[in-house]
């Protein structure tokens, strides 16, 4: 027997987030991996908008490459606003 | 509900002498509190661990719908029907997550259904008992799920990713399991002279069931060092029983029932309540199938995987044909 393929659904919130990785769920096509996913992620009024894609579909970083990927901007820290002292007298900035 | 970690196969992971670089950096990561994720490197054995743990829970959740199911049809009300049935939703929601988790680690899901339904693999001996009486659905809530709680919070800090995150959703549901349980309790024991016999009764059937689901003496888990290592597992057998009973008593008490057990009773030094040596040849011989319902409870899984098959292809064709006829438009 074939299995039915693999979705990972996202779900958006009540509060205007983006929507969410929840998990995911096997089902033969899109519009029954929705109704699925409504049945198996928002029982208790977890979200307001379901997005289904096949697991298939995702291209993923590769946990090897995380050095390369991510050291650039362990470097860059004055992208972060804390890294600069702005005196008291300034005020609120 | 949860799992019992009663191995299948005997042989016991092998230590090798000296860990390799890569498992003692594996190591290292979940001393550290990192959580492991499916494309990270892991150990074989700690992937295998993992998979059987991870379906043998969910085929838990799945089997567990069973007993409760018994009475949906006979729930003594329309709005304990809808609660029972929206209990039950939640069982069959807690296996899909768990499935979800073990499949992040290599397993198909039909292989997994394929081990419990040939057998091999096992789920929690409790859903071998059959449920009698509507106060069995108060005594599984309050008790079973009761049970599964105190064996599932912890698990939400377990080192698997997916595993813990499934654990969190079914946390957060669990607690209204138990709850549903405990008011049914609470109804049957403030009722008529009959009402109360009837939950004491379930009481007496559910409750050593309910202490063996921490599974073995701590004395015989012979896998468990290596798992919480891997912190996989977080709390021994008979830390959580004891815990479980210390809790529960109180519970009965205010019921006005009483545990069905002459041994059990505060001890004021420890603060702890003892209590009696559980049957473990009754466990033993639940877990290698031959419970009461053991036989029932497979069968009906079965029947319900063979019967369904139609379906499940006729949907898989119908969502062939289709995006067949919209790639040639």
């Amino acid at each position: 027997m074939n299995e039915w393929p693999l979705w990972e659904v996202f779900i958006r919130g009540q509060h205007g987030m983006s929507h969410r990785h929840v998990g995911s769920l096997h089902a033969p096509d899109a519009e029954m991996a929705v109704n699925a996913a409504r049945d198996v992620y928002t029982r208790r009024n977890e979200g307001v908008s379901i997005w289904v894609v096949r697991a298939a579909d995702i291209t993923a970083s590769a946990p090897g490459k995380k050095g390369p990927l991510f050291e650039p901007s362990n470097a860059k820290v004055y992208r972060h606003p804390t890294f600069f002292d702005i005196p008291d007298d300034v005020g609120a900035m | 509900m949860y799992t019992q970690d009663v191995r299948t196969d005997s042989k016991p992971v092998e230590r090798r002498a000296a860990p390799t670089p890569e498992e003692q950096a594996f190591q290292a990561r979940i001393d550290a509190d990192i959580r492991v994720e499916p494309k990270d490197w892991m150990p074989e054995a700690y992937r295998k661990t993992l998979i059987r743990q991870i379906s043998q829970h969910a085929h838990s959740e799945v089997v567990g719908q069973l007993p409760e199911g018994n009475w949906i049809t006979r729930a003594p009300t329309l709005e304990r029907k809808a609660i029972l049935l929206a209990k039950v939703q939640d069982e069959a929601g807690h296996g899909l997550y768990l499935y979800c988790a073990a499949e992040t680690l290599g397993i198909t899901r039909d292989q997994m259904y394929e081990q419990l339904h040939s057998g091999k693999a096992k789920y929690s001996s409790i859903f071998n008992y059959p449920t009698l009486t509507w106060a069995d659905i108060g005594a599984i809530g309050w008790l079973v799920d009761g049970a599964a709680i105190m064996n599932q919070v912890p698990l939400q800090r377990c080192s698997y990713g997916p595993y813990a995150r499934a654990m969190v959703r079914i946390c957060k549901e669990e607690s209204f399991h138990q709850r549903q349980g405990y008011d049914i309790m609470m109804k049957l024991a403030q009722g008529s002279e009959a009402q109360k016999a009837m939950a004491q009764d379930a009481l007496n059937r559910w409750w050593w069931p309910s202490l063996a689901m921490f599974g073995p003496p701590d004395a015989e888990s012979v896998h468990s060092a290596q798992s919480m290592a891997w912190k996989v597992k977080l709390n021994s057998n008979d830390e959580l029983r004891q815990k479980f009973v210390d809790q529960t008593v109180p519970q009965a008490d205010y019921l006005g029932l009483s545990v069905p057990d002459p041994k059990c009773k505060l001890n004021e030094e420890t603060g702890h309540y003892d209590f009696g040596e559980l049957d473990w040849d009754e466990f033993y011989q639940v877990v290698r199938g031959n419970g009461p319902c053991n036989k029932e409870r497979l069968a009906a899984r079965v029947d319900a995987w063979e019967d369904g098959a139609w379906f499940r292809d006729g949907l898989m064709a119908y969502a062939d044909k289709r995006s067949a006829r919209s790639a040639a438009e």
